[in-house]
């Protein structure tokens, strides 16, 4: 049994990487349906902004260091947006106890980003998101270029910088 | 259960590989991804605060994600071991296998998937299969589902299966319907109109073969096989202005869970929010009777739910104010929870420079009125119709009551600071199951300071003081983290229950811990006690023994 599973294992790896290889494609966007804070169905593949880049965090209302992320960067959000162009997008795994808290409790902070509720975890299953916060970035063409766990304060600074080098072409590593 | 997992195995992996033999022009397009995590403890053992000898010394919970995407096609699975599962995990994890596999297609249209899947009608009360592996829960759908998009605004689903249980399957057979009607999107093309309504409704039932029951020495149940339930639900929201509700009831359904009654179930989820930049208020109230929904009558524990009963309480995320954490009384609990948060504006003179937060959170269960039943030899005794219970009417006994109070300020660019107060009333007796037991009174103050000293090194001080009369009486505990981002923590921190009324039993808790994120690879080590209680993660709780020793956990994702 072990065998197996490892062998298959392997086999999916080098058949992924075999894949990668042949088209050098960086995995894009899922196509999930999500809804969005007013309760419209909203396809993730349909993410964009205007070829600029794209932030991407998965948060809950329970999560410490998540709110402490997303609290940290709207601080300087409004800053970001007019030097970078760039867009976050909150996506709320909160489940049916809290996703209706969602919407006043992003009011009642002030914050400007766009959220989508993600209550039955199909986004975050297709993003292969375990721990949140979970930050991933998007580049213009919607290919995902970088991901991070976890937050301590001045990892936004990291996030940022990411995000010019997106916008003077230069490429990321994906640490 | 070997061969179970080794076919589902095989079926995965032919789901996986069949693109490659068939065509490589497939392949081309696709993409592998997926996730791991490992958690490892070793034990020591620790007589006095419970923690007694594992003979493994080291206990180990593993599982992968495998992804594969091309196009409008998917497949995955998970492979996961307990060998032998983490201490406060279901015994009955112990094994390997791939529990998890499915695939699907999907276009504008339709989505189709085959194998195991996650699904939620409305908020749930009816139907959700969900998982959080970090507690070991897991009730998957085992079948088929269809999402059917016929036109903007209308999602149809129909799904069948049967729910995981651990390495096997349920006996309950669960199917399911649910219509979703955004009526702007269908009638209001031009959005004329400013107000949005979404009507939906759900149809959810399950078969499982009639056994033998028996109500008395010698009485035996007359079961039904097939139990039927549905729910209704709307949303308006207009503005900044929201209002959402949702009924389920469900035909009897005599089960372990309410003693063999053969009453009806329903359920009421109330709330209404209202919310503009810098303020959000929303109310909600929820009435639950008898609406414990399993896919197998005899099952009493958290395994095989067909549905999900959410809990009107805040989640809390700090220690010790989690400590008394509330879960749903599926067989009757009336609810009521209010928020408001407020943001008091940057650069006026109470909100500083960079404004001030505040959030304020009451909720209130209680139990529901019970009436006995006329004519029962025993009134709420298994074979009966139980009892009847005014629809409006709020029960006498209190289970649960929390007002909390955080508010949370940026001093200067480099310091912030977070301080709360949070008032709980815990019905042990009813919550644990502790019969006899005081209800707990609780008063828990928080203070948590974040200093940055350069523009990635922190330093967090947290201070958490828990005041009780009942139950182990008064803790404390100090937190200090230090952290490099955005690769590095280190936390040392001690958990001192000063005030336990048993002078032996004053323990302390201490514990390190440090961590280190590489992208999306994450390495924590923490060594030291814990004490036994109440974990949880989004709001899903389990017991978790107190411990000695050192827990490794590794994740990653690719």
């Amino acid at each position: 049994m072990k065998k197996i599973i490892f062998f298959s294992l392997m086999l999916t790896f080098v058949m992924g990487a075999a894949a990668q290889d042949a088209e050098k494609n960086l995995k894009k966007l899922p196509a999930v349906n999500v809804k969005t804070l007013d309760g419209k169905v909203f396809n993730t593949a349909d993410l964009n902004n205007d070829g600029k880049p794209m932030i991407v965090s998965f948060w809950a209302l329970w999560c410490k260091p998540c709110i402490n992320e997303l609290t940290t960067i709207a601080d300087v959000y409004q800053d970001w947006v007019e030097e970078t162009g760039v867009k976050l997008v909150a996506v709320s795994i909160d489940d049916a106890r809290s996703t209706s808290k969602v919407g006043p409790t992003v009011n009642g902070k002030g914050w400007d980003y766009e959220v989508l509720l993600d209550a039955n975890g199909d986004f975050k299953r297709a993003m292969n998101v375990n721990m949140i916060p979970h930050t991933f970035l998007v580049n213009g063409n919607g290919e995902i270029v970088w991901q991070h766990t976890s937050f301590s304060e001045g990892s936004e600074l990291q996030l940022i910088e990411m995000v010019r080098k997106l916008n003077r072409g230069e490429s990321v590593e994906s640490h | 259960m070997k061969t179970t997992s080794l076919t589902m195995f095989a079926a995965a992996l032919l789901l996986l590989a069949a693109p490659v033999v068939r065509a490589q022009n497939f392949l081309e397009g696709g993409r592998v991804s997926g996730n791991f995590q490992l958690d490892a403890q070793v034990y020591r053992a620790d007589s006095a605060i419970g923690a007694f000898e594992v003979a493994e010394k080291m206990r180990m919970n593993s599982f992968a994600n495998l992804l594969y995407t091309n196009g409008n096609f998917s497949a995955g699975l998970r492979a996961e071991s307990y060998l032998n599962p983490i201490l406060g995990y279901d015994p009955r994890y112990k094994g390997n296998g791939v529990p998890y596999w499915f695939g699907s297609w999907r276009n504008e249209q339709f989505e189709i998937t085959v194998g195991n899947f996650y699904e939620q009608f409305g908020s749930g009360m009816v139907l959700r299969s969900y998982e959080e592996r970090n507690l070991g829960y897991d009730n998957a759908l085992k079948g088929a589902k269809v999402r059917f998009s016929p036109t903007e605004g209308v999602v149809l689903k129909g799904l069948i299966g049967t729910q995981r249980y651990f390495w096997e399957q349920g006996p309950g057979i669960v199917r399911g319907l649910d219509g979703e009607f955004a009526l702007n999107d269908i009638f209001d093309k031009e959005a004329k109109y400013m107000t949005r309504v979404t009507l939906g409704g759900s149809f959810v039932s399950k078969y499982q073969d009639t056994e033998e029951i028996s109500a008395g020495p010698d009485e035996l149940l007359v079961l039904p096989a097939n139990v039927a339930s549905w729910a209704a639900r709307f949303n308006i929201s207009r503005g900044g202005f929201a209002i959402d509700g949702e009924y389920a009831n469900k035909m009897n359904d005599p089960s372990a869970m309410n003693d063999y009654i053969y009453k009806n179930g329903e359920s009421l989820l109330l709330q209404t929010s209202y919310s503009t930049r810098g303020l959000g208020v929303i109310v909600s109230a929820k009435r639950t009777d008898n609406m414990s929904y399993k896919s197998k009558r005899t099952e009493t524990g958290s395994a095989l739910d067909i549905n999900y009963l959410p809990a009107l309480t805040r989640q809390h995320a700090y220690a010790l104010s989690a400590m008394y954490p509330y879960a749903t009384q599926p067989n009757g609990e009336m609810a009521l929870q209010g928020q408001v948060n407020y943001k008091i504006k940057r650069g006026s003179k109470i909100g500083g420079k960079y404004g001030t937060d505040i959030a304020i959170n009451y909720s209130r269960i209680t139990s529901i009125q019970r009436d006995p039943l006329d004519g029962d030899t025993v009134p709420g005794g298994a074979g009966t119709a139980g009892y009847t219970s005014p629809f409006n009417v709020f029960g006498d006994e209190l289970y649960f009551r929390d007002f909390n109070i955080e508010i949370q300020r940026k001093f200067t660019a480099d310091f912030k600071l977070l301080v709360s107060y949070v008032n709980l009333k815990y019905n042990i007796d009813v919550i644990e199951g502790h019969p006899g037991d005081p209800m707990v009174n609780a008063h828990i103050f928080i203070a948590d300071g974040t200093y940055r000293l350069t523009d990635k090194r922190a330093v967090k001080l947290e201070y958490q003081h828990l005041l009780t009369k009942q139950d182990e009486g008064d803790w404390l505990q100090f937190l200090i983290e230090y952290t490099v981002a955005p690769k590095w923590y280190f936390t040392v921190a001690d958990q001192y229950n000063y005030g336990n009324p048993d002078k032996d039993r004053r323990f302390h808790y201490p514990a390190v811990s440090a961590g280190y994120t590489y992208g999306s690879s994450r390495l924590t080590l923490t060594y030291g006690k814990q004490r036994e209680g109440i974990l949880c993660v989004g709001g899903v709780c389990r017991n978790v023994p107190a411990s000695n020793g050192l827990t490794i956990t590794l994740t990653s994702s690719f």
